[in-house]
């Protein structure tokens, strides 16, 4: 019974720090413009008026659409050449595994900035920048490494039996990634999508650095440029509402793949 | 022999893109910071570019900017990383011993890692405007240094210490049973038992989540950028390159900024590894 009630009071503890910041941004969306600079933590009249409004600007609208193309091509692109080289490291038996493991791992470590100042001298003499190809061509390179991580370790999971007696019903290696290991990795492959897909939608540095307007700005760097709307009243319940029409959705598919996410999340630092 | 060759020849197939996209964006970008920042070269004034060999590096290292902006950056990352560890091995303790509400507590966990970290950035900052927020009454904390390392290290806190403690659950997770309860019946206390047995025993899982958090928290920006813009002395050296390079176009400055973190990160990492070694 003691036991009963300790854990229920660490949980409950831990489930208010973890949702306040959020339920306080649900309550300064939910807050009417007139009532912004009440300081309570719950919105006094409910109104939706800050959702409305934000499907009539299209500095909202706009960034919606570029964060939701830039992170699905630039995750989809990642997670397709993630599945060639993890299987690869997991089956083969070829010296560039390590190669390819290490450099990711260096990657990983890598500071974003020093490749802020080439990429934007480079990206405006190629045109690239301000443009839908100047974010995912790093967007791609920066999530390989997880991808290729989580991906690896869903595969050794998989028996190599599966595709031994693939290859010796005649199918090729590549044959029995694509009708065999695919198949049977598809929980991994979805888990690597969503965790690949979460890195590029919240970018922010690259976001701010090579893009200069609505033709490619994502929301994370919008909400930032949101607030020099004007100089004395800042839409604190515009911004709020825009950044959980961004969280709400990755949250919620993030919670639905709960046991997988943590699976694939620890699976690196056992072994490390 | 051929069936080898062959499978070697499958697998650089295979793993190429992957490699190349990783090399091709960063390996050459890098050898271009490095020759930028022996530049003295300024979009505003693009005619006067020039040479400069260590011009930079010296006008950089000799300037108040460099200094204080890695120690503030020092200062985020210690305190962050600390508390990190402490409330991440507390909950990992948690996840792994509480039975009642377990998939609410190992749910619950996971928002604030799924939680952009403009959005958390924002949430805190405008939870301690005066007039706005409900915290901070009339005192203004990103108006004056310590409070506003106060908030921008809450916010890290809060955003990463879910990630800390999944690193160390994994750990957790694979001391077996049998070693606690030896240690039980040998008579030691749970304090004991923690220090003795569970801390040795995950050690590499602690030495990985901390070398990940470090040069995270290192590199730290989005969060200054959204609470402070790198006012009342809270720049951080990510702040500094991204000021030099996007907002003064000082292509040469910002890149000599640059390579001097990533060496930074190099030598935390390093450091790392080398604790590592010397341990096990």
């Amino acid at each position: 019974m003691k036991r009963r009630v300790a854990d229920i009071l660490v949980t409950l503890t831990v489930a208010v720090w973890t949702l306040a910041p959020i339920a306080w941004v649900v309550s300064l969306s939910l807050k009417p413009a007139t009532l912004q600079n009440d300081g309570r933590f719950l919105p006094a009249s409910p109104t939706l008026d800050n959702y409305t409004g934000l499907f009539t600007k299209p500095v909202f609208t706009s960034a919606l659409g570029n964060s939701v193309g830039i992170s699905l091509i630039a995750t989809t692109v990642s997670v397709i050449v993630a599945i060639f080289a993890a299987y690869a490291i997991a089956r083969l038996a070829f010296r560039g595994s390590g190669l390819v493991l290490g450099t990711a791992l260096c990657l990983t470590m890598f500071p974003a900035i020093a490749l802020v100042g080439p990429l934007f001298t480079l990206w405006t003499e190629l045109g690239l920048f301000d443009t839908w190809l100047g974010l995912i061509i790093p967007y791609v390179s920066f999530s390989l490494p997880l991808a290729i991580w989580l991906l690896t370790s869903f595969f050794r999971t998989i028996p190599r039996a599966l595709e031994e007696s693939a290859q010796v019903d005649g199918a090729t290696r590549l044959q029995a990634l694509v009708r065999v290991v695919l198949p049977a990795a598809v929980p991994g492959v979805v888990t690597t999508f969503l965790l690949t897909f979460l890195g590029c939608w919240g970018e922010f540095l690259f976001a701010i650095s090579l893009t200069s307007t609505e033709a490619s700005r994502t929301v994370p760097a919008a909400l930032a440029f949101f607030t020099g709307d004007s100089e004395f009243q800042q839409p604190y319940g515009a911004i709020a509402a825009a950044a959980l029409m961004v969280t709400v959705p990755v949250v919620v598919l993030v919670l639905l793949a709960q046991r997988r996410i943590v699976a694939g999340l620890t699976s690196g630092a056992v072994k490390g | 022999m051929n069936r080898i060759r062959t499978e070697r020849r499958l697998g650089w197939l295979m793993a190429g893109p992957a490699l190349l996209l990783m090399t091709a964006v960063t390996v050459v970008p890098v050898l271009r910071t490095v020759a930028l920042s022996l530049e003295s070269y300024s979009l505003s004034a693009p005619g006067e570019r020039a040479f400069a060999g260590l011009g930079n590096y010296r006008e950089i290292l000799t300037s108040g900017d460099w200094w204080r902006d890695l120690s503030s950056t020092v200062i985020l990352t210690v305190t962050s990383v600390g508390i990190e560890f402490v409330l991440g091995f507390a909950l990992a303790l948690a996840m792994h011993k509480v039975l009642w509400g377990r998939q609410l507590l190992r749910t619950v966990v996971l928002v604030p890692y799924a939680v952009l970290t403009v959005v958390s950035a924002f949430a805190f900052r405008f939870a301690f405007q005066p007039s706005v927020g409900f915290v901070g009454g009339d005192f203004n904390w990103l108006g004056e240094t310590w409070s506003a390392y106060t908030v921008i290290v809450l916010t890290e806190v809060w955003k990463t210490t879910p990630f800390m403690a999944l690193m160390l659950l994994a750990g957790l997770v694979t001391v077996p049973g049998e070693v606690h309860e030896a240690a039980k019946v040998d008579g030691a206390g749970a304090w004991q038992r923690l220090w003795r047995v569970t801390i040795p025993a995950i050690r590499s899982a602690i030495m990985v989540a901390l070398l990940f958090r470090t040069l995270d928290a290192f590199r730290i920006f989005d969060t200054v950028y959204i609470q402070t813009q790198g006012a009342v002395g809270t720049e951080t050296l990510s702040f500094l390159s991204y000021r030099f390079l996007i907002r003064d176009l000082e292509v040469g400055l910002g890149s000599a900024v640059s390579v001097l973190l990533f060496v930074c990160v190099a030598m935390i990492a390093a450091g790392f590894v080398r604790a590592f070694r010397g341990e096990s």
